[in-house]
C-alpha cells in the first residue's frame, strides 16, 4: 500500500465524500419530485406493485385458450401441447364436437402452473394457434398446489394483454384464497 | 409555592433532555433507514401506514417496536436469569443518563428565576459522562456472559477489549480540550468556545483542537460499537454477545446503539462544535465581526441557541450515519492496532503539543 492508503484519514475522507455526493444528488432528487418534477428522479427503484417495467411483446406470461366466434375453444384436442410438453404439465381429455366440421374439441384442458416451465412449446406446437401465453399476467400465486390447476373454463375467460404488455382481463385470484385483513 | 416550582423546573429540565435522547433514539431507526437508502440511490422503507398517510415511513419505527414488543420473548435454559434480564436495561439505562450533563442552551432567565439549560449540572460534567459511556460496556459483558452462549461471551469480550482501547483514548484526547477552555463542566466549555479568534473565528473546539477532533471523533465511533467497529456485534456474519436476546430485548441493545450514537454526537458538539454557542450570538443579540449589531430578546437568543445545539447534533449523527455507511468493518486485530498503535500515542502526541503552546502563549502561569 502506498503512505497516503496506509493513512487511512484521506482515504475515508474520499470515499465519504463520494458517499455524501450521492445522498445529496438523489436527496435533491426526492425533493424536486415531491414540488411536482415527474421527471426528477432520487432513486432507481421502481416500486412494483404500482409501477412496473415495461414487458416485451414476446414475454411468455400465463396461457389462455383462444375462442371461437360462438365461445367454444378453438382447440381440437389433437395433444400436440400435453405431448411436446417437457414439464408435463397439461391433461387434456377430448370429447366429440357438435359441429361434424371440427370432430374433436376438449372436454377437459387443465394447466398445472405448478409444473409448467414456461418455454412455449405448446403454443409453438398448437397446429390451430389454440393457446397462447400473450394475457400478460405474471401473479398467479395459489396459498395450495391444487390452486395452481387452471381448467378449461379458466384459460378460454382470459383474454390478450393491450398494446402496452399489460392485462386486460382481472388476474385471476386463486380459488382458495384465504380471507385477508381489510 | 417557589419549592414546587423548583421541582418542576427540575422535572422539566430532565424530561426535556430525556425525550430528546429517547425521541431522536427512536427516530435515528428511521434515519438510518432512509439515509442509507437515499446514499446507495434507493428509496427506503416506505410502506408503513395509517389512514392511508405514509409519511416517508415514518411509521416504521412503530411498527418495528410493535413487532418487537409482540415476538417471544425467548431466554436459553442454562442463563443466568437475572443478569441476563438485567443486561439490556444497564445498556440503555446507561446510554441514556450520559446525556444528563450535556448543556443544550445557556441559562434561561423567566420570572426572576435562573434556569441553567441542562439535565444536571455538575463541575465534572465530562467525567460523569465518561464514566455513563464507559458503564455502557457492562451491560454488554453482561449480556454476553449471561447468556450461556461462547460465541456470545466471546463477543462481549470483543466489546470489552474494543470499549478499553476506545475509552482509552477518547479520555486523552479529550484532555487537550480541557487543557485549552481550563474545565471539566461542559457548560464551562461550551460558553469558553464563545470567545473570538483574531476578532473573527469562533474559539471552538474545531479550531483550537483539530487532531483531537478526529481522534475523538474515531475513538467515539468505536465507543458506539457501530460500523467500522461493530466487530462485537457483527449484524450478520460474526457472532455477536445478543445471539441468544430476541424480541424487544435485543431492540433494547440496538437501541443503546442508538442512544450512544446521539451521547457522542452531543458530546462533540459540545466539546469541538462550540455546543449552542451561535458565531457572534452574545447574550444580547449579534454582534457582528464587522462592526453590526442586531439586538435580540433574551428569549429569541435562548431559542436560537437550543436550536443551534439541536441543528449540530443532527449534523453530526448524519455525519455519524454517512461513516457507518460508507466504511466496511474493521478486522478485530485492525481495530485494536487502530486503538493502541494508533489513536492513542496520537492523542498523547496532541496532549504534548497543547500543553508546548499554551505554555508558549500563557507563559506559564496558567
Amino acid at each position: 500500500m502506498r503512505l497516503r492508503q496506509r493513512f487511512y484519514l484521506v482515504e475515508v475522507v474520499a470515499g465519504l465524500a463520494l458517499t455524501a455526493r450521492h445522498f445529496f444528488r438523489n436527496m435533491a432528487g426526492h425533493v424536486a419530485r415531491a414540488l411536482g418534477r415527474r421527471d426528477a428522479r432520487g432513486a432507481v427503484t421502481i416500486q412494483y406493485p404500482e409501477e412496473r417495467r415495461p414487458y416485451a411483446p414476446r414475454l411468455r406470461s400465463l396461457h389462455r385458450l383462444v375462442r371461437r366466434e360462438d365461445g367454444s375453444p378453438r382447440c381440437v384436442a389433437c395433444m400436440m401441447c400435453e405431448t411436446v410438453c417437457p414439464a408435463r404439465c397439461i391433461y387434456i381429455v377430448a370429447t366429440e364436437h357438435p359441429n361434424p366440421d371440427i370432430e374433436k374439441m376438449p372436454a377437459r384442458f387443465d394447466i398445472d402452473l405448478g409444473k409448467c416451465v414456461f418455454c412455449g412449446y405448446c403454443v409453438e406446437v398448437c397446429p390451430e394457434d389454440a393457446i397462447r401465453m400473450d394475457t400478460g399476467i405474471l401473479e398467479f400465486a395459489a396459498y395450495s398446489r391444487a390452486g395452481m390447476i387452471y381448467t378449461l373454463e379458466d384459460l378460454l375467460a382470459l383474454e390478450p394483454a393491450g398494446p402496452d404488455g399489460r392485462p386486460t382481463s382481472p388476474v385471476p385470484l386463486p380459488a382458495d384464497r384465504k380471507p385477508r385483513w381489510p | 409555592m417557589s419549592t414546587l416550582a423548583d421541582l418542576g423546573i427540575a422535572v422539566g429540565r430532565v424530561a426535556f433532555v430525556m425525550l430528546f435522547v429517547l425521541n431522536a433514539g427512536g427516530l435515528l431507526t428511521w434515519v438510518e433507514r432512509k439515509q442509507s437508502a437515499i446514499m446507495q440511490d434507493r428509496i427506503g422503507a416506505n410502506r408503513a401506514r395509517i389512514f392511508g398517510l405514509r409519511l416517508f415511513g415514518l411509521f416504521h419505527p412503530l411498527a418495528d417496536a410493535l413487532k418487537m414488543l409482540a415476538k417471544e420473548d425467548f431466554r436459553p435454559a442454562r442463563a443466568d436469569r437475572f443478569l441476563y434480564e438485567l443486561a439490556p436495561f444497564v445498556s440503555v439505562f446507561f446510554a441514556l443518563v450520559a446525556f444528563a450533563a450535556i448543556p443544550f442552551g445557556d441559562t434561561l432567565r423567566v420570572g426572576g428565576r435562573e434556569i441553567p439549560l441542562q439535565a444536571v449540572t455538575l463541575d465534572v460534567g465530562l467525567l460523569y459522562v465518561f464514566a455513563m459511556l464507559s458503564l455502557g460496556v457492562y451491560g454488554v459483558m453482561i449480556a454476553g456472559w449471561a447468556s450461556a452462549n461462547n460465541y456470545a461471551l466471546l463477543g462481549g469480550q470483543r466489546a470489552a477489549a474494543l470499549m478499553i482501547s476506545a475509552e482509552i483514548a477518547i479520555g486523552a484526547s479529550i484532555m487537550g480540550v480541557v487543557m485549552v477552555y481550563g474545565s471539566l463542566d461542559l457548560q464551562d466549555i461550551v460558553r469558553a468556545q464563545g470567545a473570538l479568534l483574531a476578532g473573527w473565528i469562533p474559539r471552538w473546539g474545531l479550531v483550537t483542537q483539530p487532531l483531537a477532533f478526529v481522534l475523538f471523533l474515531t475513538a467515539g465511533i468505536a465507543a458506539t460499537r457501530r460500523i467500522p467497529f461493530d466487530t462485537p456485534e457483527g449484524e450478520s456474519e460474526i457472532i455477536g454477545y445478543f445471539v441468544e436476546y430476541s424480541g424487544m430485548k435485543f431492540g433494547m441493545f440496538a437501541m443503546a446503539d442508538f442512544l450512544e450514537t446521539v451521547v457522542i454526537a452531543g458530546l462533540t458538539t459540545s466539546l469541538f462544535l462550540g455546543g449552542w454557542q451561535v458565531p457572534w450570538l452574545a447574550a444580547d443579540g449579534f454582534r457582528f465581526p464587522w462592526g453590526a449589531t442586531l439586538p435580540l430578546p433574551h428569549l429569541a437568543v435562548v431559542a436560537l441557541q437550543v436550536g443551534a445545539f439541536t441543528t449540530k447534533v443532527a449534523v453530526m449523527i448524519f455525519l455519524l450515519m454517512l461513516i457507518r455507511w460508507t466504511l466496511p468493518r474493521f478486522r478485530y486485530d485492525q481495530a485494536m492496532r487502530l486503538g493502541w498503535l494508533g489513536l492513542f500515542p496520537l492523542s498523547m502526541l496532541n496532549l504534548a503539543v497543547t500543553g508546548l503552546v499554551l505554555l508558549a502563549v500563557r507563559g506559564g502561569a496558567a
